[in-house]
């Protein structure tokens, strides 16, 4: 445990506050007592414990940045908790003014316990071991022995010994000091500073880096310019004409699911087989993207993140003409890819046409409606309702691909006009739309994959500081620190008596008894336990 | 029978036979009841397995009282050894549950809560053992075979399933330190908690004066503080090994080493709280007993994250489900 001279930083620090806090102070005097304050061990277990508590919210409430829809549910639910909720920033926890304030209070806290420590140590590095207590015997663990050879020869061997044991050793007129373990204190500083560094290598990463995405039916290529994303987030010091010019074309996409009864349906295999070509002009080459094996292109990570299904349609207008053909990607609702989309033409005429609906790999209809029972397309189908409406001109604003805005357009009925037009397709089929509004065929369908392109800076500085973080803690909470010492005196008969005792100064102490028999037993001829207190109840320090 | 049965079976039988066990720890501590009431002082040194109620100096004890309690004492030693002994026998059995059950899904036993939990008690279990064995400390018997019991009865009634291939995010090197690690330093942390506990209500009993029946068989409270704290020193590295490589495996996985998922946030929490309980230590004012208690919320925390996660919020990891 820890002594008053051990450490005698800490200790101050948690001393010092309640002294002086009473008095009224200058301001001067009030800063140092607001500083010592926040450095001392109790402010930073407090504001650990804060750090633990605030963090909690996160987890169990939904939180934007990952899942903004069960955001807007939650508030939809629960209106006035919702609203309050989300004022004080509980739905965006971990980028909120006050979750920010106490892991910076906690970092300058951090700091201004590392320099005066190391200050501390950088001395004891330094000095001497410690002065030989006057009374040995009082230490946690003494032996006595008697030897005949002369005092000065005993000290000798007894430094000797200890050296070898990799002990700083200093040999005094009548004694021997000893210690040993100065890493542990090193690997504490270490591990701490590690944490600033780390801290360090996360806001570079945060400030330079970006996370955008594109989605890619088979076949299709992506050029890595940022007008080709379908969303971007990216830190302040991004600068989007740094993008790395390589292009990726998918080639094939392979996902097989789990038709075992165990886990039915549970994702086995996902592989996309791409062709990248690093920078135009360059040869192409192939590449095989697995969820655990991302592409990297001159330090930008591309991750496969999700995949989906694109019905293949052919839309025809009212004149006859081609209005639209091609792969339309559907979003995902469930494990079973119950998807979600919309497949818009705004170029029919005489009038535009737009479908929404459902796209169902192994398409069922129950009670609950259509839905899909199987992640694999086993009984592709697409459900779908048809609007019309007048011819619009393009507006420039960015429209949700999978979803359709229906302001301007109206909803195709059944011949007798008492209910919406529901459309059924499987892979070949085409239907009429009523009064001669076109038709639409289903060629097929395609799988999609969705890409997510990014860089991370300063990852490996995170990295090292994360390891450099797990060995010094290895040091601070393994390497045992241990003093000893040794007296040897002239006996009035010529012998010499010769004392040793020992201090551990880490908690997990073990052999120490051993040590000190052992070295006892090694200067005497003959020597007995004077005393050793049991582990676990000698005096502490402190 | 196949591996995937011959793992049931016998995965069954080690939650039956370390009820038993339990049941047999029960009964030691029982049977110590009304005996050492009157033990040395506390701080005083007691070994745990010595048992020779600390012939205090107590001159009036007469001579029946004497008998009755030695009688007591030897019960206690009865049912104890029969607690070790059944230990020893679920233990195996337990251990090659887990083994077939790595033979039947052709890959390392953790894929998911069921594997994950099994395995984590037979480290617990033979954390114990070791103890048992090797330093003769009997004494955690009691509370592992209980959570031994409750854990593996958990893990066969609510978490089981089939065994199955794992899914495509599980393939990889840094899945399996991952989730090794995260067992080891699991197990460890459940040692130190069980620990803390008999920590803490040794301490109280001494605050009260009142260090009676099995309480005063155990070591002194310094004792028990000691071993909590190194298994927690062991724990605390391996757990910040675990947390890293699960953020490595995530960038490979997902291109992002940290994203507060549920999951990951909760890990982040546990860990907190126990540097928190590794600060409360060298803190005058918080060690001892604020400690163990920060020592039991940091294993709550743990379990939290490992079951209440799993069950109650999705996120990415919820891989497993169950
Ligand atoms: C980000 C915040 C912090 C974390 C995660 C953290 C974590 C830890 C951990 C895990 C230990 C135990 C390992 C060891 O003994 O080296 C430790 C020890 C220690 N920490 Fe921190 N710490 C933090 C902030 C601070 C601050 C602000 C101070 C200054 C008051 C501080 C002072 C100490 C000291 C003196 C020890 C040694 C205790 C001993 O000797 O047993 N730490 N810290």
């Amino acid at each position: 445990m820890t002594t008053t001279e051990e450490r005698p930083a800490t200790e101050q620090q948690d001393r010092r506050p309640s002294t002086e806090a009473p008095r009224s102070l200058r301001p001067v005097e009030w800063l140092r007592w607001l500083w010592t304050n926040l450095t001392s061990m109790r402010t930073a277990l407090t504001l650990l414990m804060v750090l633990a508590v605030a963090a909690i919210p996160g987890a169990l409430l939904p939180q934007r940045p990952n899942q903004p829809f069960e955001v807007e549910a939650w508030i939809e639910q629960r209106p006035t908790l919702g609203g309050l909720y989300d004022a004080v920033g509980l739905f965006d926890v971990y980028a909120s003014p006050w979750f920010a304030a106490i892991y910076l209070l906690l970092f300058v806290s951090l700091i201004g316990c590392i320099v005066p420590r190391t200050r501390v140590y950088w001395r004891a590095l330094r000095a001497q071991p410690p002065r030989t207590p006057r009374n040995l015997g009082r230490l946690p663990a003494s032996a006595r022995a008697t030897s005949s050879r002369p005092a000065a020869e005993v000290l000798e061997q007894a430094a000797a010994r200890l050296r070898s044991r990799r002990f700083r050793v200093v040999v005094r007129e009548d004694s021997v000091a000893a210690e040993r373990g100065y890493l542990r204190e090193a690997g504490n500083l270490v591990f701490h500073l590690s944490l600033v560094v780390m801290l360090v290598g996360l806001a570079v990463g945060a400030l330079g880096g970006y996370r955008g995405s594109v989605v890619l039916p088979v076949g299709q290529s992506f050029a890595n310019t940022i007008s080709q994303y379908d969303d971007i987030t990216a830190g302040g010091r991004f600068d989007p004409t740094s993008l790395p010019p390589f292009a990726i074309t998918v080639e094939e996409f392979v996902a097989e699911f789990e038709t075992g009864p165990v886990q039915q349906g549970a994702a086995r295999v996902f592989r996309a087989d791409l062709q990248v070509t690093e920078a135009p002009g360059e040869q192409p080459y192939d590449y095989t993207l697995e969820v655990n094996r991302p592409l990297v292109v001159e330090g930008v990570d591309v991750h496969l993140i999700q995949h989906g299904y694109a019905p293949v349609v052919t839309v025809r207008d009212g004149n006859g003409d081609v209005a639209f053909s091609g792969a339309v990607p559907f979003l995902p609702q469930d494990g079973n890819f119950t998807s979600a989309g919309a497949i818009k033409a705004p170029d029919a005429r005489p009038e535009q046409l737009a479908f929404q609906g459902f796209f169902l790999p192994t398409a069922a209809v129950d009670e609950l409606g259509p839905r899909s029972l199987f992640p694999d397309a086993f009984a592709p189908e697409l459900f779908l309702n048809a609007w019309y409406g007048p011819p619009r001109e393009e507006s420039g604003v960015p429209e949700n691909v999978y979803s359709l805005d229906v302001t301007g357009l109206e909803q195709m009925t059944t011949e007798d006009g008492s209910d919406s037009l529901r459309l059924r397709l499987a892979p070949g089929e085409s239907v009429e739309l009523p009064d001669g509004r076109g038709s639409i065929t289903m060629d097929g369908w395609e799988r999609w994959v969705k890409l997510q392109i990014s860089d991370t800076p300063g990852l490996g500085v995170t990295l090292g500081s994360v390891v450099a973080a797990v060995l010094g803690l290895c040091l601070s909470l393994f390497v045992r620190p241990r003093r000893i010492w040794v007296r040897a005196r002239t006996t009035p008969d010529g012998g010499t008596a010769v004392e040793v005792g020992g201090l551990d100064r880490a908690d997990a102490r073990t052999g120490l008894e051993e040590d000190v028999e052992e070295l006892a037993g090694h200067l005497g001829e003959e020597h007995d336990t004077a005393r050793t207190v049991p582990v676990g109840s000698g005096e502490d320090g402190s | 029978m196949d591996f995937a049965g011959v793992s049931n079976t016998t995965m069954v039988t080690a939650a039956v036979v370390y009820l038993f066990a339990a049941i047999a720890h029960a009964a030691e501590w029982a049977a110590a009841r009304g005996t050492g009431a009157e033990a040395a002082p506390a701080g005083s040194r007691q070994e745990a397995l010595v048992g020779a109620g600390a012939p205090g100096p107590e001159p009036v004890a007469d001579a029946r009282d004497r008998e009755r309690e030695e009688r007591a004492l030897l019960r206690v030693e009865r049912y104890g050894r029969s607690g070790v002994a059944l230990t020893l026998l679920a233990f195996p059995v337990h251990a090659i549950a887990v083994v077939t059950r790595g033979l039947a899904a052709d890959r390392f036993p953790w894929g998911n809560m069921y594997e994950f939990v099994s395995t984590s008690l037979l480290f617990v279990v033979a954390v114990h053992l070791f103890l048992v064995l090797r330093a003769g400390q009997r004494w955690l018997g009691l509370l592992v075979t209980m959570l031994a019991t409750i854990g593996l009865g958990l893990a066969v009634t609510v978490f089981y399933v089939d065994v199955a291939p794992l899914v495509p995010s599980l393939h990889s090197t840094w899945f399996i330190f991952h989730i090794v690690a995260a067992a080891l330093s699991g197990a460890a942390f459940n040692v130190g908690a069980l620990a803390s506990v008999l920590y803490l209500v040794k301490d109280r009993a001494e605050r009260r004066g009142a260090v009676g029946g099995y309480l005063a068989k155990l070591p002194s409270t310094r004792q028990i503080d000691l071993l909590a704290y190194r298994a927690h020193a062991f724990a605390f590295p391996l757990w910040t090994f675990t947390i890293a490589a699960g953020a490595i495996w995530a960038q490979y996985a997902w291109g992002r080493f940290w994203g507060w998922d549920p999951k990951e946030t909760m890990s982040l929490v546990t860990w907190v709280i126990y540097a928190g309980y590794l600060h409360a230590r060298a803190t005058a004012g918080w060690r001892g007993t604020r400690a163990a208690v920060l020592a039991l919320l940091g294993v709550v925390a743990f379990w939290f994250n490992f079951i209440g996660i799993n069950l109650l919020v999705s996120g990415l990891h919820s891989y497993a489900g169950i």
